[in-house]
């Protein structure tokens, strides 16, 4: 089974044999591929419930919870990693959760859709409308991301806090694309990060 | 593997003791009425303690001698089920403080005549203790899962914050890590209806085969209330009336949810003593696992290195979401490996002992993870 290329981006670059942490882990590739290939101590935390049952049936430990509420009860530096999915733009306090991912994780990486995409400028300038892409799909009243960002904004938010980026990459589909055109090109980005 | 009197169905025994107890006292002897289920392997590494709730027993998948039903856990313990006889070795042992064949309050004193009120008053960590005899007995030298739901999942924990060497998992279903004050507030009414039946006599009414009958009813007719959800209730027996085709304006049993009540009441009698139901109330309202440890739970599974899996009901209002949630916390604090997830149901509480195959399916996943 192939990994989502954003988690195939974090799978290949987590230290084998490390402790991570996975917010919204969804069923639990990830978490699996990690545990697999690279002998990883992964926990995770999901929202949906029959998520985490299908988690939990792989072998894998996860608990039910919002990464809003639940990173709270996580100890400081318990974790060499912190894994952030395609979750950010879903949460209702990013900030809070980016600064609670750097208190339970050494690191974190976070993956998010690129709200700069030329495809979704093109349909708001000419469409006038939300948009809805392949990595957008689902129409304004009904998506779960309720804080769009783009990659700008992102790299923006890591300078005024003060957070250290160790590595990023940018996917077109599922092909590596250049940090310099990244927030007009890219649909995807994964940010290692640390706090500075 | 030869034929071992300590391994089958209906099987008993009495340990020279003595355990020392919460409360100061010892008891001594100590009888522990148990069943098993399939064979330990080679290195004694598939043994499963299942612990049973406050009015189960060991009967887990076997015909109850008393009422003839089938097992209490035939869904989830069985052939083709996610514990096995044909891959596991499985253990169930009446609590102590029960009155299925385990020493309880109408066990014989040394003086030959029944304990009654001189029984002393136990907790879930003596219960506990008493399944420690049991597992030495037995041979087994460490529990490759503990799994219990409600008081059973109490049991689970007090295992895994007292012996976390002797355990390699723990599965926790629709439990808590401590009685609130409702759940103690329920119980005591339970515990007055006993005491208020004039045949309970200071606990001594085994010589009378006279015992009160009434007084327990009415405590499990309470106590089945907080079993069941608002909604199941309604969806079961809403307003409709028993039998008849208006109201009698009397105080019959009108409504069929009293009708139902009443058969709950008065089937339980049959097969529970009411001193037994006092002691292990009470020891349930006792149970508080962060107490026992300075009132931070998070200590109890200070370096555990056992893996947990924990499930609540959404409708369940007896030990609801937030009590598993707590415990998950602490285990989350304290670094051990924790699986939680809240199902869906209408069935209030008693949800985990009726056809539940995402419970099921969890379950399996977790054990067999576990190398089970």
């Amino acid at each position: 089974m192939s990994l989502r290329p954003d988690l195939a981006i974090i799978a290949d670059h987590v230290a084998p044999g490390s402790r991570v942490l996975d917010v919204g882990c969804g069923d639990g590739a990830l978490m699996a591929a990690l545990r697999d290939r690279a002998r990883v101590d992964a926990r995770g935390i999901e929202i949906d419930a029959a998520n985490v049952a299908a988690a939990v049936a792989r072998g894998l430990s996860v608990v039910q919870g919002d990464a809003d509420v639940d990173l709270a009860g996580y100890p400081t530096q318990a974790f060499d990693y912190a894994i952030l999915s395609q979750t950010l733009q879903t949460t209702r306090a990013p900030d809070k959760v980016l600064d609670e991912l750097l208190r339970i994780g050494a690191r974190a990486f976070v993956s998010f859709p690129n709200f700069a995409h030329w495809r979704v400028r093109l349909s708001l300038l000419w469409g006038g409308r939300m948009p809805v892409t392949r990595t957008l799909p689902i129409a304004w009243y009904a998506t779960p991301n309720i804080h769009h960002v783009t990659i700008d904004d992102f790299r923006a938010f890591l300078k005024e806090h003060g957070i250290v980026t160790e590595g990023a990459w940018f996917l077109a589909g599922d092909r590596l694309t250049s940090a310099a055109a990244a927030n007009f090109r890219a649909e995807h980005a994964v940010f290692l990060i640390r706090r500075g | 593997m030869k034929h071992d009197a300590r391994f089958g169905p209906r099987r008993s025994v009495t340990l020279p003791g003595p355990l020392a107890l919460d409360g100061g006292q010892t008891l001594a002897p100590v009888t522990i009425a148990y069943e098993t289920y399939g064979a330990l392997d080679a290195d004694r590494a598939n043994a499963i303690l299942i612990c049973h709730a406050l009015t189960g027993d060991q009967y887990v998948a076997s015909e109850h001698p008393l009422t003839g039903k089938p097992g209490w856990w035939t869904r989830m313990v069985g052939e083709g089920k996610p514990i096995d006889p044909a891959r596991h070795f499985i253990v169930c042992a009446n609590v102590l403080g029960s009155c299925l064949g385990s020493s309880g309050p109408a066990s014989a004193a040394a003086d030959g005549a029944p304990y009654a009120m001189r029984f002393p008053v136990i907790t879930i960590r003596d219960m506990v203790r008493a399944q420690m005899l049991l597992m030495e007995h037995l041979g087994v030298p460490a529990w490759a899962a503990v799994v219990g739901g409600s008081m059973g999942g109490m049991q689970v924990l007090q295992w895994a914050a007292c012996y976390p060497e002797r355990v390699r998992s723990a599965i926790v279903i629709a439990s808590t890590a401590r009685h609130s004050a409702q759940n103690i507030a329920f119980h005591e009414v339970g515990r007055q209806a006993i005491m208020a039946d004039p045949k309970w006599r200071g606990g001594d009414y085994y010589e009378s085969d006279d015992p009160p009958s009434a007084g327990l009813a009415v405590a499990r007719m309470a106590a089945h209330i907080t079993y069941l959800s608002e909604a199941g209730l309604t969806e079961k027996f809403g307003r409709r009336l028993q039998g008849r085709e208006s109201k009698t304006f009397g105080f019959d049993a009108d409504f069929q949810v009293e009708s139902y009540l009443r058969h709950q009441g008065i089937s339980f009698v049959d097969r529970f003593d009411a001193n037994s139901y006092l002691y292990i109330t009470r020891a349930m309202d006792y149970f508080d696992l962060a107490e026992e440890h300075g009132g931070r739970l998070a200590e109890a599974f200070r370096g555990s290195k056992m893996r947990f899996c924990l499930v609540s009901f959404d409708t369940d209002w007896l030990y609801p979401t937030r009590e598993s949630r707590a415990v998950v916390q602490a285990l989350n604090a304290a670094g051990a490996a924790a699986s939680f997830v809240e199902l869906s149901s209408p069935f209030g509480h008693d949800a985990f002992l009726l056809d539940a195959p995402e419970l099921n399916r969890v379950v399996d996943g977790f054990l067999r993870a576990g190398g089970l």
